[in-house]
C-alpha cells in the first residue's frame, strides 16, 4: 500500500521545481506568454533534452516510457508558476497515436514529439462545446479511398505552435460513438488554417482550426475509419486528469501567494492573516486542495492501471477542481484587497488560470452528472 | 503508487476474513446473547486494543493490519472490538504512555475487558474550545488532592465508573498549559453528582458533573503533577487516518441514495431531482476525496512519520458531510420530515434523529472555526489569534 510518489518520481519533481524557479518565475513567464506561439521554445528544447516532453512515450519511440502518475509530478510543478507550454496538447497527441496508431504512424510521429522537435496538440471540439460522441458533427465526405475534411474545430489549444492536429470527426452521419475518426493533419497542408485568438488567460493560447477540403487517407487516420471513440473518450479522460493536476499546482501556488500576502499586510494594526475573517477562507482553500489533489492522483493511477474505476474517477477529480477553482481565484483576489485588481500584480494571473481550467474537458456540471450515472444514482 | 496488500497482510486479511465467515451471523439474525460471545472471542483474538503494545495485553498490530481489520469488521458490519469505548480510544492510551506500572495493571486489563465505561472530563461552562483555561480545581492535601469545580458535555457519564478529569493545580506558571493535573476518578466518589443533559435530539447522553470536595488519592494521578495538558493533548494527538470515519460515512450515504432512490417526489424518484441530485453526487465524491486522503495519511503514517494538523482536513469534510447528509435526507422525506418517529415518516424517524444528532461529532472533536485555525495556524503558518 503506497499511495505517494516514488523516489524517483520525487526526484523528477525536485529538478523540474528547480528548473521553473530558475527560469520562469512569473515575471519570466509574462515575457514569455508574449511571444508569438506564447511560450519559450528555448526552454522547451531543454525541457525536451531532459526528457520530460515525452515522458509518457514508449522508449522505443525516443520517450521516457512513464505513466500518467508521472506526468501528474511534471504538470503539478509547471502549473504552480504559471509556466506556459505545449505539454498537456503535446501529451494528449502522443496518446491518441500511442492507442490509436499503426507501427508505421508511431514511428513516424512519435520520435519528433518526443524530442520536442515537432509540437502537436488536438482538435477535440466543434460549436457545440460538447464532451459527448454527439459534439462530433464534423462530417467526412467521401473521396475516392480517403476522405475529405470541411468544417472548424473550436477552443484548440496550443494550435498557433503546433505542427500536428490530431483531428476527431465523423466518417459516417450519426450522433452516437459509431463513425467516429482520428486523423493526424499536419499544418501547412492544403487547406488547414490557424486562427489564434486574444486569450483572457494570457499563458495559454486558444485557436479555431479551419479544415477546408483537406485530405485524409489511411496514412494520416488513426485506425479504421469510425472506430476512435474508444480512443477520443479515453483522451477526454486523460485530458481532465492532466489539466487537474496543472490545476493542483496553480491552486497551490495562488494559495501560497495570497498566504504570503496576508502574513506581511498589516491593517488595525496586525498582519491581516491573523484575522479569522482572512485565515479561514485560506483554510478551506487548503482543504479543497488537498482533496482535489487526492482525487486527481488516484485518477491518474486509475488510468495508468485501466482500473475499473478509472472513469468515475477522473470525473470526480475534474467535477471538485471545476467548482471549487474559480472560488478560490476569487477570493485570492479579493483577499489582497485594491492591488490584487492590478494587471501588474501577479494574483490576477491565478483567477485568469482558475477559469480557464474549469471548462476544459468537461465543467463541474458535466463530470458530476457523469459521476451520478457512473455511480448508478 | 500501489493499492495492493503485501502477501502477509494479505494472510491476515483472510484470517480476518475466515473468523468473521466462522463467527458473525448476519445482523438480522443476531440473538441478545450473540453480543456477549462475540466480545469473549474478539478479547481471544486480541483484537481489542489492537493496537495497543503485546506486553500490556494488546495486539500489536501493525498499521496496516488495524486497517485492514477495521474495514473487514465495518464491511461486514460488526459489533464494536470491546465495549469500554472511550477507554479504547484516549483514556488507554494515555495510561499506557504516562501511567506507572501499578496503573498500567490496574486498568489496562479492566479497559480491554470491557468491564465498565470510562468517561471523559475534560470541557468546563467556561472552557470549551479554548480547553486550557479551564477551572476545576485540585489542592493537594497529604496523600489526597480534593476537587472542587464543574464539567460539562460529559458523555456517558451517567453510566462510566470512572472519569479522566483535568484539574487546575495551580495558577502560576508562564502559560495557563502549564497548571493542568490529570486524575483518574471513581465516579462512586462522595461528592460527585451527575445532571443527565437531554441534547436536541431527545437523547441524554452528556452530563454535567459536580465536584464537591472530592477526595482523590495522590496515587491516581496520571503522569507528574502539571503534565496533564501533555498528557491530554497526547492521547488526542495520536491521530489517526480517519479510515474508520470514511467507512462510516460510505454507510450513511448508501442509506441516503436508497431513500433517494425508493421516495417518490412529484411523481418521480428524489433521486432523479436535479438539485437534488446534485447535491448528493457532491456528497459522495468529497466521501471519496476524504477515503483517499486518508490513505495519503496511511501512507505517511506507514513511512514512520507522525500524522499532524492534516487531519483536520477531513475533520471539516467529515462536519460538513454530517449536516448536508442531514438536510438532504429530510428535503428528500418532503413534508413527512416534520413526523418524529413511526410509519408516516420514511426510515420511521431515523433520517430525524440523524439530522439533529450531527453536534455529536461537529463540536465534539473541536469545531469547525477551531479546525480552520488549526490548518492557518499549524500548516498555512498564519499568526495566532
Amino acid at each position: 500500500m503506497n499511495f505517494g510518489f516514488s523516489e524517483e518520481q520525487e526526484i523528477l519533481r525536485g529538478e523540474v521545481r528547480k528548473f521553473l524557479d530558475e527560469h520562469a518565475p512569473l515575471e519570466e513567464v509574462r515575457r514569455q506568454a508574449e511571444a508569438t506561439d506564447g511560450f519559450s521554445r528555448e526552454l522547451w528544447s531543454r525541457m525536451s533534452a531532459l526528457g520530460w516532453v515525452g515522458l509518457t512515450i514508449p522508449e522505443a519511440y525516443g520517450g521516457a516510457e512513464m505513466g500518467l502518475v508521472t506526468s501528474v509530478v511534471l504538470l503539478e510543478e509547471a502549473g504552480r508558476g504559471l509556466f506556459p507550454s505545449p505539454l498537456v496538447s503535446q501529451t494528449l497527441a502522443a496518446q491518441a497515436i500511442m492507442r490509436a496508431g499503426s507501427d508505421e504512424q508511431k514511428q513516424r510521429f512519435l520520435p519528433g514529439l518526443a524530442d520536442g522537435s515537432r509540437i502537436a496538440t488536438v482538435a477535440l471540439l466543434e460549436e457545440s462545446d460538447r464532451f459527448d460522441p454527439e459534439g462530433i458533427a464534423l462530417l467526412a465526405a467521401p473521396d475516392g479511398d480517403g476522405e475529405v475534411l470541411r468544417g472548424r474545430k473550436c477552443c484548440v489549444s496550443d494550435a498557433s505552435a503546433a505542427d500536428l492536429f490530431v483531428v476527431v470527426y465523423r466518417s459516417s452521419a450519426g450522433v452516437g460513438p459509431d463513425g467516429i475518426s482520428l486523423a493526424v493533419i499536419e499544418k501547412g497542408g492544403a487547406g488547414v488554417s490557424v486562427d489564434a485568438h486574444p486569450s483572457v488567460d494570457l499563458t495559454k493560447r486558444v485557436s479555431t482550426l479551419t479544415l477546408d477540403g483537406v485530405r485524409v487517407d489511411e496514412g494520416i487516420r488513426l485506425g479504421a475509419a469510425g472506430s476512435a471513440w474508444p480512443t477520443v473518450s479515453y483522451i477526454f479522460d486523460v485530458g481532465a486528469t492532466l489539466v487537474t493536476a496543472e490545476a493542483v499546482g496553480s491552486a497551490e501556488g495562488g494559495l501560497a501567494m495570497t498566504t504570503a500576502f496576508a502574513k506581511e499586510r498589516t491593517q488595525f494594526g496586525s498582519p491581516i492573516g491573523r484575522f479569522q475573517g482572512v485565515k479561514h477562507p485560506l483554510a478551506e482553500m487548503y482543504v479543497d486542495v488537498e482533496s482535489f489533489k487526492s482525487l486527481a492522483y488516484y485518477a491518474a493511477w486509475a488510468l495508468d492501471q485501466s482500473a475499473d474505476d478509472a472513469a468515475i474517477a477522473v470525473s470526480r477529480a475534474k467535477a471538485y477542481a471545476s467548482e471549487v477553482l474559480p472560488g478560490m481565484g476569487l477570493q485570492g483576489v479579493e483577499l489582497h484587497g485594491g492591488i490584487g485588481y492590478t494587471w501588474e500584480y501577479d494574483i490576477q494571473l491565478y483567477l485568469k488560470r482558475a477559469r480557464w481550467v474549469r471548462p476544459m474537458f468537461g465543467d463541474a456540471d458535466h463530470h458530476y452528472q457523469r459521476v451520478a450515472a457512473l455511480g448508478g444514482l | 503508487m500501489d493499492f495492493e496488500l503485501s502477501p502477509e497482510e494479505e494472510a491476515f486479511r483472510d484470517e480476518v476474513r475466515r473468523f468473521l465467515d466462522e463467527n458473525l451471523p448476519p445482523v438480522e439474525e443476531r440473538k441478545p446473547e450473540f453480543e456477549g460471545e462475540w466480545q469473549r472471542k474478539v478479547r481471544d483474538k486480541r483484537w481489542v486494543g489492537f493496537s495497543w503494545p503485546s506486553d500490556v495485553g494488546g495486539g500489536g498490530g501493525s498499521i496496516m493490519e488495524q486497517v485492514i481489520l477495521k474495514e473487514e469488521m465495518s464491511d461486514r458490519r460488526a459489533p464494536s472490538l470491546g465495549t469500554c469505548f472511550m477507554g479504547l480510544a484516549w483514556v488507554g492510551p494515555s495510561i499506557i504512555h504516562y501511567g506507572n506500572e501499578t496503573q498500567k495493571q490496574r486498568f489496562i486489563p479492566e479497559i480491554l475487558d470491557g468491564k465498565y465505561q470510562w468517561c471523559t472530563g475534560y470541557s468546563e461552562p467556561g472552557s470549551g474550545s479554548d480547553l486550557a483555561s479551564l477551572q476545576c480545581k485540585a489542592v493537594r492535601e497529604g496523600d489526597e488532592y480534593v476537587v472542587n469545580g464543574q464539567k460539562i458535555w460529559t458523555s456517558l457519564a451517567p453510566w462510566a465508573e470512572w472519569i479522566i478529569l483535568l484539574v487546575r493545580t495551580s495558577s502560576d506558571g508562564p502559560a495557563k498549559h502549564d497548571g493542568i493535573t490529570c486524575l483518574l476518578v471513581p465516579m462512586k466518589s462522595p461528592g460527585v453528582d451527575v445532571r443527565p443533559i437531554k441534547n436536541m435530539a431527545g437523547s441524554a447522553v452528556f452530563a454535567e458533573v459536580f465536584f464537591d470536595n472530592v477526595r482523590v488519592p495522590a496515587e491516581n494521578r496520571l503522569g507528574e503533577e502539571g503534565q496533564g495538558w501533555q498528557v491530554t493533548v497526547s492521547a488526542l494527538a495520536s491521530e489517526r487516518s480517519s479510515i474508520s470515519e470514511v467507512q462510516g460515512l460510505v454507510r450513511r450515504y448508501a442509506e441516503l441514495k436508497e431513500l433517494a432512490q425508493t421516495t417518490q417526489k412529484n411523481g418521480r424518484p428524489a433521486s432523479a431531482h436535479g438539485p437534488l441530485r446534485a447535491r448528493l453526487v457532491r456528497v459522495e465524491t468529497r466521501i471519496e476525496a476524504m477515503r483517499l486522503n486518508g490513505l495519503r495519511f496511511l501512507t505517511k503514517q506507514l513511512k514512520g512519520e507522525k500524522l499532524g494538523s492534516e487531519t483536520s482536513i477531513n475533520k471539516l469534510h467529515r462536519a460538513n458531510l454530517e449536516i448536508e447528509m442531514g438536510e438532504i435526507a429530510l428535503e428528500i422525506c418532503g413534508n413527512a420530515a416534520s413526523v418524529a418517529s413511526g410509519e408516516a415518516t420514511p426510515g420511521g424517524g431515523k433520517w430525524q434523529h440523524f439530522s439533529l444528532s450531527w453536534p455529536e461529532v461537529v463540536i465534539g472533536g473541536g469545531t469547525p472555526n477551531i479546525q480552520r485555525n488549526i490548518i492557518a495556524e499549524r500548516i498555512l503558518g498564519l499568526p495566532k489569534d
